[in-house]
């Protein structure tokens, strides 16, 4: 079996989730190749030859590729992918955008987000917002899949020493073009990677209030989430967002703050390592999944949090 | 200009999923189903176009069993001229929907197609993108904001870490994200005169699709279930816990 995976990066360097699709298709076993598209992107295309396992690396380095539209990609992935058993990339949001019209492409069906594989053909992946977990057998030749970087440890960043070998293909299809994009500035860990995630809800009431989560966080080296109430409120942006219809994430830690803990949001949150809920309704339905749960006024208790924190760190 | 919007049929979002008891799936007997909320919000976005004067016309595609022509008279109900229902009792999953919309694209000729980014029951988010593929238009998927200008649509998208804005050349394809809009409610009287709208059913058949699942679905399992911790009585045993016990800060 061949593999191909298609990196996540940003043109200057490698997203951590792809080193949990290189697990995952270790987890297939066979030769791996991760293909690097996007432009000026040399620095991901050596990373990626370090990371663990790796046997080659293709690149297709050219503008078309420089802000990852989705019908170029898919054309290119298209191409390069149909010699392979497998073709793996993370479901961020580049990856779910580019990676059904390759499967559309080569006429095979797509394997969504899985957390799991059992086979070469079959693989594991929630449905219904995590209230069900499928396993899935899938009768194409070419296997498309998307994976969930938290479901993998990721392979080790260092060590590997696959070849790079630059492709000459390139797929403008012409039919969108890259107007502009806002970034959310933060100096704060990635919310998908960070090892600590602090996340607010309703019960912040504000926007402002979230100041007092930011300042625990950056005590902790935490990333900012935060539940769809709290988003749909307008208190903090979208892509904080953390539930079914936000960011999964699985980090060592996660503090969830005034968040009652609705299946939506717990679908997002509940494989994290360690669950604390400060709450003061002791029948929020979060405490039903936290590992230490603080009935307690948010309003008192962050404060308190931080000067708690300030002793022992 | 026309708009095609597919809407698909699913459990509510309210109701608590149950695993079957002997894991062939999720049980649907005797539960609310809805509209796919995704899907509510392309209704309401093409609804918009149409009250801006941008679209004339909106016809609503759903694929499924005779029940979801509920989901299709809701939909004329909140605005949608006339609808179309692609009768399949089978499993039609992401690729054999597209495949059935591409033919329905074909027909129909719209400028702009409107789909959910993904259903709440399978979670896959493919049909939008496929489609695109299939017919070898653009896609502006996760969509936070449409502006149609002539011959293009600018899509602003939710993408990991902010928004990115693409335009695309019309005949497009746009997914939506949860932000576009707020949907509203159908009234009564529009919910009168949504069942005099016309609403042609048709096979895969009758649009040369022929329907092949890929994928076996082998079991479905509840999620292995979180135990819950302990209570804490203040911050400094919380703090005490994390440091000393799970050893995470």
């Amino acid at each position: 079996m061949s593999i191909l995976v298609i990196a996540e990066h940003d043109n200057s360097s490698l997203k951590q989730a792809t080193l949990s699709v290189v697990a995952a298709a270790k987890a297939i076993g066979g030769d791996i190749d991760v293909l690097v598209a996007g432009e000026n992107c040399g620095a991901v295309a050596e990373a990626a030859a370090k990371a663990e396992g790796v046997a080659k690396v293709l690149v297709a380095d050219n503008a078309a590729y420089g802000h990852f539209l989705g019908e170029n990609l898919g054309e290119l992935v298209a191409e390069v992918g149909k010699g392979y058993s497998h073709i793996l990339t993370s479901a961020g949001t580049t990856g779910k955008d580019f990676m059904p019209r390759v499967a559309a492409l080569l006429d095979v069906a797509q394997v969504s987000d899985i957390i799991r594989v059992e086979s070469a053909d079959t693989f594991v992946r929630p449905i219904y917002a995590g209230n069900a977990i499928a396993t899935v057998k899938t009768s194409d030749s070419i296997k498309v899949v998307t994976v969930r970087p938290t479901g993998f440890d990721p392979v080790a960043a260092e060590g590997g020493s696959a070849a790079v070998e630059q492709l000459d293909v390139v797929k403008d299809a012409g039919l969108s073009s890259f107007v502009g994009e806002e970034k959310a500035k933060s100096d704060r860990p990635d919310l998908a990677s960070a090892g600590i995630v602090i996340s607010g809800g309703r019960g912040m009431q504000n926007g402002d209030n979230f100041k007092m989560l930011e300042q625990v966080a950056d005590l902790l080296g935490a990333g900012m989430g935060a539940s769809r109430a709290a988003v749909d409120a307008g208190f903090v942006p979208n892509d904080m967002q953390v539930g079914q219809t936000g960011k999964i994430v699985a980090p060592q830690l996660y503090i969830a703050v005034g968040i009652s803990g609705a299946i939506q949001h717990l679908a997002g949150m509940s494989d994290s390592k360690v669950i604390v809920a400060i709450n003061k309704d002791e029948e929020a339905p979060i405490f039903q999944v936290a590992d230490y749960g603080l009935v307690a006024d948010l309003f008192e208790a962050v404060p308190q949090l931080e000067e708690e924190l300030k002793k022992v760190l | 200009m026309k708009v095609l919007v597919a809407v698909k049929r699913v459990i509510d979002y309210n109701v608590k999923v149950r695993v079957k008891p002997d894991n062939t799936g999720v049980d649907l007997a005797n539960v609310k189903m809805a509209m796919n909320p995704f899907c509510e919000i392309a209704v309401e976005e093409a609804v918009r176009l149409k009250e801006k004067g941008i679209a004339n016309e909106i016809v609503v595609v759903s694929i499924g069993p005779k029940a979801c022509q509920e989901q299709i008279r809701t939909a004329l109900a909140l605005g949608a001229d006339r609808g179309i229902h692609i009768e399949a009792d089978e499993d039609v999953q992401s690729l054999d929907a597209a495949k059935l919309l591409k033919a329905v694209v074909e027909k129909e000729e719209p400028k702009l197609v409107i789909l959910g980014k993904q259903s709440i029951d399978s979670d896959n988010n493919q049909t939008g993108q496929m489609l695109a593929a299939l017919t070898g238009m653009g896609q502006g998927t996760f969509a936070s904001e449409v502006v149609v200008d002539g011959e293009k649509v600018n899509v602003t998208r939710e993408v990991d870490g902010g928004l990115m804005t693409l335009s695309l050349s019309l005949p497009a394809v746009v997914t939506t994200d949860l932000r576009l809009n707020e949907p509203r409610y159908a009234s009564l009287p529009n919910i009168m005169k949504a069942k005099k709208k016309p609403l042609d059913v048709m096979s895969p058949a009758d649009l040369g699709v022929e329907i092949a699942a890929r994928l076996t679905t082998l079991k479905v399992e509840a999620p292995a279930a979180r135990s819950a911790g302990i209570k804490v009585a203040d911050v400094a045993e919380l703090v005490d816990k994390l440091k000393n016990e799970a050893k995470v800060i």
